[in-house]
């Protein structure tokens, strides 16, 4: 029984605050241009789904978030492996990573726009360089800190160097790679929303832009619900996954 | 037979303002096939340094390291060892642990198994083959790593103070548990440790080497059977205390820091 309501009891301030935003609403407390009650998100919410808008829309802003966080993961990971190994990437690449550092990676994204062009690749790219920064320190940091016993165990035991990284190094990382890509996931969606604020004509960026624009506060409104579920429920896919890879770290 | 011979092997470390630090100095030592070597000094005497050179871990500065008349250059699995923290793969469980060298040799999964088993059940662990390394204690994590070890069959097993991370109990039992090991397959081992009673209870020989830098000060045998007594044991391990104990004096002066 307290098990089953742990979940709720913990969301419960969320339903607090929702309950509390309708009823300021109803009791006239909100001016509703400019702050719609949590009822007409709602009905504005079921009216976009209705018609197959939001859909579309989040099926393209999910698509450049994914290809930006999966890219980042993959490329950032390597990288931060490579630096902690080699002498030569680390030389190459910390320079680049301390200047990047304290970039704002929005401020790139009008760049973007004008070498990539106005279509996917550009908000990909934003994403993608917006995330690779956590993953490459988390990686690099992680690896380099690694139990130089570990390496040595599997040396002896017949791994042969140019495995050890695959076999070794990964996984004794896993953690805190794993930490590193949850706030990269956060900033994906940061990243994927604020690029399509820019320019395009699809998006839940471009459907947050336009309906404000519009005046349909709203539906405005049920956008930006839209994304807060998807990166809600992105994270929450990611913890579960997460614990289920490090389940060996269960005391 | 000569089984592993170190040749004039010294270990220095370049500091800062192109000064030097002599870890190890010229050390000689022929530890024959199947003998229960023992090394014992002060800490930072370069001990430790001495069995990462002989795993292939670590390059020598000059002269070399020979096994079965071949220069050491890099790791082997006919070398295995064992850490004193353990350095188990903690996302394995033990009995992955235990397996992994022998899939890194490629052998079928039947096979594998069974020989990991054998080893699992050797070191009193079985039962917890699914077990991750930190849900066991200190002892149990440092039986899978010596199960582990010698799963791959190494003719040289190198212990690098494989006790000291564990309580006085715990430490006991396994130095009886090791000294049976070595009864019944006789391989060689090269002991690294602090614990001069330690060094006497299992080996034949008892290497000492003198504070930084690191050289061989003496050499005693042990001269101890498997039934040795315990007060033969103690008397032995007092003679050996009172050779080492200037040298246990004289890194502590050196650490003292100068007011």
């Amino acid at each position: 029984m307290m098990r089953a309501l742990r979940v709720p009891i913990f969301y419960l301030p969320i339903f607090v605050g929702l309950l509390l935003w309708e009823l300021a609403a109803r009791a006239g407390l909100l001016n509703p241009n400019l702050f719609p009650s949590l009822g007409d998100v709602l009905i504005a919410f079921v009216r976009l789904a209705e018609k197959g808008h939001l859909l579309q829309h989040a099926g393209v802003s999910l698509f450049r978030q994914s290809s930006g966080f999966f890219l980042a993961a993959a490329f950032g990971i390597v990288s931060g492996i490579l630096m902690a190994e080699s002498r030569q990437v680390r030389n190459i690449l910390e320079p680049l990573l301390r200047a990047t550092f304290p970039l704002p990676k929005s401020a790139l994204i009008p760049l973007f726009i004008l070498w990539l062009g106005i279509g996917d690749a550009a908000k990909v790219a934003a994403v993608f360089l917006g995330c690779l920064l956590p993953i490459v320190v988390s990686t690099y940091n992680a690896a380099r800190g690694i139990n130089k016993q570990l390496v040595w165990s599997a040396w002896s035991l017949g791994t042969p160097t140019w495995l050890i990284p695959w076999k070794v190094v990964l996984p004794a990382v896993l953690p805190e790679v794993m930490s590193g890509l949850r706030t990269a996931l956060a900033l994906s969606f940061t990243l994927m929303v604020s690029a399509e604020f820019l320019i395009g004509q699809r998006g839940l960026g471009y459907l947050i832009a336009t309906l404000g624009e519009d005046g349909d506060y709203a539906g405005m409104f049920a956008a930006v619900l839209a994304v807060t579920l998807i990166g809600f429920s992105a994270d929450r896919l990611f913890l579960w996954l997460s614990g289920w890879l490090l389940s060996w770290r269960e005391p | 037979m000569a089984l592993i011979e170190i040749d004039g092997v010294s270990k220095i470390y370049p500091l800062e303002n192109n000064r030097e630090l002599t870890a190890i100095d010229r050390v000689n030592l022929t530890i024959g096939d199947g003998e229960f070597v023992s090394i014992i000094g002060p800490s930072g005497c370069g001990k430790s340094t001495l069995l990462h050179m002989i795993g292939g871990f670590v390059p020598c500065s000059s002269g070399e390291i020979r096994v079965r008349d071949v220069k050491v250059t890099s790791p082997g699995p006919d070398r295995g060892i064992v850490f004193q923290h353990f350095a188990l793969f903690p996302w394995k469980t033990v009995l992955g642990n235990v397996e992994y060298g022998l899939v890194e040799r490629g052998i079928a999964k039947a096979e594998r198994r069974r020989t990991a088993q054998a080893f699992i059940d050797m070191v009193k662990l079985s039962g917890f083959e699914n077990t991750f390394p930190n849900r066991l204690s200190g002892g149990m994590q440092q039986r899978v790593a010596i199960a582990r070890m010698l799963a791959c069959e190494p003719s040289i097993l190198l212990m690098d103070e494989p006790f000291g991370a564990l309580d006085a109990q715990t430490r006991k039992i396994l130095q009886e548990e090791i000294r049976e090991l070595w009864q019944r397959f006789r391989k060689t081992v090269v002991f690294v440790t602090h614990d001069v009673r330690e060094a006497v209870y299992l080996s034949q020989r008892v290497v000492v080497m003198s504070a930084r830098p690191g050289r061989i000060k003496t050499i005693i045998e042990t001269g101890l059977g498997p039934d040795a007594s315990r007060a033969a044991i103690d008397q032995k391990a007092d003679e050996l205390w009172d050779l080492l104990r200037d040298e246990v004096v004289r890194t502590i002066a050196e650490e003292r820091p100068v007011a």
